[in-house]
């Protein structure tokens, strides 16, 4: 089976049904998507599946539609996505295993709705836990990238 | 000055060795200095200027051994380093180092002692620096009991110092100019024309040279980093998917794995069925371990999938099979012969009850998972003449005796190398996992194989907080609290924990009363007395470990009292207390927080909470409103004496995660046992709390105290009792069991 990671085309022989997540970890050694629950309840493992956000951990291999985006395909330490440059500025991570699944979360809401309200924001990223109690800090982060993003 | 009674001098006990040990093991030995693990295998123009430095051409090395669980504890070691020595830690590389007793932690046996925090007198002095004894001796390298600031405070900045001055004298004898009359810059030494050398190019020569002890820190004044707002070290990497958490290892050669070990912690394996497993794909081997079984395949999924194909059949554990059966063992077990402690008896408690009108009142606090976000794992590989050991943990010396014992091979054959942590509260003092992914790796020497847990596996293996009962009893008297009397049953977690890893020590244990008996109020007739319950479910230290119930019970049972008394909640606490520090700190939680009374409307209310955990009197006050939905936290102020803030947007984060730690688990999270198994088993029955419930919340530090303190666990403890405070200041409901969600319902 072929997927497309962050760019790249990748043959593969696995499973069917083995979980989008795995494949990445495993097979790909792209570990930026984290396992925390699997069984969609933490969102750690959130990728981007043509843009859209995605349980990595509930996405069956042979049911990829798309090109998959991952947190490394989103920015580097070089070139950060304006999600993450807002992440560091708020100094959101606390021991940051969630984090990947945070930013990805809220880089999908922010390509969706440019302006989301606190209740939106709630909604859309409530699906992410967070052990270490970063809330705060994330609602802050996702309005100052949005202000970001909406200057350009 | 201090009310609190003295505990009798035999009970300084803490871990197998008396503090009193420095004489006993030997004055001379402790003296002795610990020998500097980096100088063993130095190449050639490489420099180990202490245990906590390393320089060599290239630039320098800063070694942060106390691990880092999300509490930045990576990053606050290295800016005390940076602050000494003069550079910018986000220019050089950060090191754990391996595991040595040069890195013993100081400070932590010191919060086990009979001696409440306020209690600056002789006998509590003494006794704390002599704790110093037993684990300089034993080499105890731990991360917890928010340690590592008080540890390393004064340690690191002087070894950042002492290594600053080495690299001048290596600059005055290269240049001839007198070390006096030479100055340092981010990370060079500055000659009187203004010409930088820098530090990794005096490296060879300063590696020759003795170390210039007697260098003094920069003082307050000049800090640069410390006290400022400065960039953690590891934020780029966890905000861009690139930090390496012992989950993402990967090694040459490397084998996946799983174990599914007895849900009854330590029951037997009567018998396993693999069959099914070894044919599925992926799947190398099928290996006993301690307590289950495990599968070695080429993938974490195929793991999975295997280990749970095997059919096992389990023998019963030896406490009791269910929450119905644990509950009346405890409050069974609050007996006469099984008192544990009485570090606090003041004025006539009895006399008091007897004569007033006692108002009596039982609460409850369930046991809890530790759940950090990432699974427990560990990478191992062993050969015949060495172990390699990758993993997030917070006893690295531990590992590596068990490890050692395990394999057969010398500890100094044993190599820790600790990765960051997805988050831990405790969980990863314990080494159940490392050394299960050991008995793997012996099993296919010379590959490495990194052992992951599923989510179920971590969360119903788990060495929960201890669940407990209190039961208080009271009188008030003309608007004031005139007794308290406060009896804790619980499991030690001390002998459970130090049993596994070390061995269970003798005497009482602190935990089952710590946050309640230590409190700085001077309450008339006031009594704390901790009973042991007998072992049952195995369990250990839970971010802010006693003070995590205790703080619940004491305080929520204060604010029945003063209910009663017709007093206002912060008024009377603000009388109460006895500590002009923890005075400061209501004081504070009052102003921030506008208190006018508990009632602030026909639909909200606040409630506040106190409690001294860890040396840091922290206030918090939970305003609370009630909506369609139900009830919904609006917003929490927190107050607290730290002595110095260090890094004031860590400081923040610690405050404001324990707070949401405390919340989370309060409303909604509870293990509870059927066939001595927790009956949650991932975040759908174990929640925590969700970005929806979060408040918001203002902190404030305080720093009136002359004693510097770490932060990561006293934000915990007052927020359940603020927040129970709260509802019954909007509902007139007194819950006194937790989790909250069993009689309200949140939004
Ligand atoms: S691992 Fe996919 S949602 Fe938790
Ligand atoms: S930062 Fe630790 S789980 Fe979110």
């Amino acid at each position: 089976m072929q997927l497309t990671v962050n760019g790249v085309a990748h043959e593969l022989d696995v499973e069917a049904d083995m979980p989008l997540l795995w494949v990445l970890r495993d097979e790909l050694g792209i570990t930026g998507p984290k396992y925390g629950c699997g069984i969609a309840q933490c969102g750690a493992c959130t990728v981007h599946v043509d843009g859209q956000a995605v349980r990595a951990c509930q996405v069956a291999a042979g049911d990829v539609w798309g090109e998959i985006t991952t947190i490394e395909g989103l920015g580097t330490p070089r070139s950060l996505h304006t999600v993450q440059a807002a992440w560091i500025a708020h100094q959101v991570a606390q021991c940051g295993y969630c984090q990947s699944g945070q930013i990805m979360q809220a880089a999908a809401l922010l390509a969706e709705n440019p302006d989301p309200t606190d209740a939106e924001i709630d909604e859309a990223l409530s699906g992410n836990l967070c052990r270490c109690g970063t809330y705060p800090r994330i609602r802050a982060a996702v309005k100052t990238a949005a202000a970001m993003l909406r200057e350009g | 000055m201090s009310r609190i009674g003295r505990p009798a001098r035999r009970s300084f006990l803490i871990g197998s060795a008396a503090v009193a040990g420095g004489v006993a093991f030997g004055y001379y030995r402790y003296r002795q200095p610990l020998p500097n693990p980096l100088l063993e295998g130095l190449a050639e123009g490489e420099a180990a200027l202490t245990p906590f430095v390393r320089i060599d051409a290239q630039g320098v090395t800063l070694i942060t051994p106390r691990a880092d669980m999300g509490q930045g504890a990576s990053s606050i070691q290295a800016y005390l380093l940076a602050e000494g020595l003069d550079l910018d830690p986000l220019t050089v590389r950060l090191d754990p180092g391996d595991p040595s007793p040069a890195y013993y932690n100081g400070a932590v046996l010191a919060e086990g002692l009979p001696f409440a925090a306020t209690d600056t007198g002789w006998l509590a002095e003494t006794a704390r620096a002599a704790a110093d004894v037993p684990a300089r001796l034993m080499g105890m390298q731990i991360t917890g009991g928010s340690s590592t600031v008080p540890d390393m405070f004064d340690r690191l900045r002087h070894a950042g110092a002492v290594a600053r001055e080495t690299l001048k004298e290596a600059a005055a004898q290269q240049t001839g100019i007198a070390r006096d009359r030479l100055g340092t810059d981010d990370g060079a030494v500055i000659l009187p024309d203004g010409q930088r050398l820098p530090y990794g190019a005096l490296a060879a020569r300063a590696a020759t040279l003795e170390p210039v002890t007697d260098a003094i820190p920069r003082p307050a004044s000049a800090w640069r980093y410390l006290g400022k707002r400065v960039q953690r070290t590891d934020i780029v990497a966890k905000s861009t998917g690139t930090e390496t958490y012992g989950i993402d290892l990967a090694l040459d050669g490397m084998l996946y794995a799983s174990v599914r070990t007895n849900p009854g912690l330590g029951g037997a394996v009567n018998g396993y069925d693999a069959s099914a497993a070894e044919a599925m794909r992926g799947v190398l081997k099928v290996v006993p371990v301690t307590g289950g079984v495990g599968v070695i395949a080429d993938n974490t999924w195929r793991a999975f999938r295997a280990v749970n194909a095997i059919a096992i059949d389990w023998g019963a554990p030896g406490y009791p099979a269910s929450s119905d059966q644990i509950w009346p063992a405890l409050r069974a077990a609050m007996t006469a012969g099984n008192r544990d402690s009485r570090f606090r008896d003041e004025g006539d408690v009895e006399n008091a009850l007897f004569e007033g009108e006692a108002i009596a009142a039982e609460y409850r606090v369930p046991y809890l998972a530790h759940a950090p976000l990432e699974p427990m794992n560990a990478t191992v590989r062993v050969t015949d003449s060495r172990a390699d050991i990758w993993t997030g943990t917070q006893i690295p010396r531990f590992v590596q005796t068990h490890a050692a014992r395990l394999t057969g091979l010398d500890e100094a054959a044993v190599h820790v190398h600790a990765l960051p942590m997805g988050g831990s509260f405790g969980r990863r003092l314990e080494d159940d996992y490392v050394l299960q992914a050991v008995e793997l790796a012996m099993a296919v020497k010379g590959r490495p194989v990194k052992m992951t847990w599923t989510r179920e596996e971590d969360m119903t293996h788990d060495f929960p907080r201890p669940a407990q009962i209190a039961r208080g009893r009271g009188t008030v008297r003309e608007g004031r609290v005139e007794a308290l009397d406060l009896s804790v049953v619980g499991q030690s977690v001390s002998a459970s924990w130090l049993g596994r890893v070390m061995v269970a020590p003798p005497g009482p244990d602190t935990t089952i009363v710590a946050g309640a008996w230590d409190q700085p109020f001077a309450i008339p007739h006031y009594r704390v007395t901790g009973y042991r319950a007998p072992e049952m479910v195995p369990v250990s230290s839970w971010r802010s470990v006693g003070a995590s119930a205790n703080g619940f019970f004491h305080d929520c049972f204060l604010d029945e009292l003063i209910h009663a008394a017709g007093a206002d909640p912060l008024e009377e606490r603000l009388r109460l207390c006895a500590d002009p520090l923890s005075r400061k700190v209501l004081e504070a939680a009052a102003e921030m927080s506008g208190w006018s009374g508990p009632r602030i409307s026909e639909t909200r209310a606040r409630g506040v909470a106190f409690c001294l955990s860890f040396g840091v009197p922290m206030a918090e006050v939970v305003e609370i409103s009630r909506t369609e939905a139900g009830i919904r936290i609006d917003k929490v102020y927190a107050a607290c004496e730290i002595g110095r803030v260090l890094d004031p947007d860590n400081f923040e984060a610690q405050v404001a995660g324990g707070i949401l730690f405390g919340l989370g688990h309060a409303m909604n999270c509870e293990l509870s046992y059927a066939d001595h198994a927790p009956e949650q088993a991932n975040f759908d029955s174990y929640p925590g709390m969700r970005l929806s419930q979060a408040p918001q919340i203002e902190v404030r530090g305080l720093e009136n105290g002359d004693r510097i303190r770490g932060i990561g666990e006293p934000g915990v403890p007052p927020a359940a009792p603020a927040l129970a405070n709260a509802i019954f200041a909007l509902t007139g409901q007194r819950i006194r069991e937790l989790p909250l969600n069993r009689h309200v319902t949140f939004a």
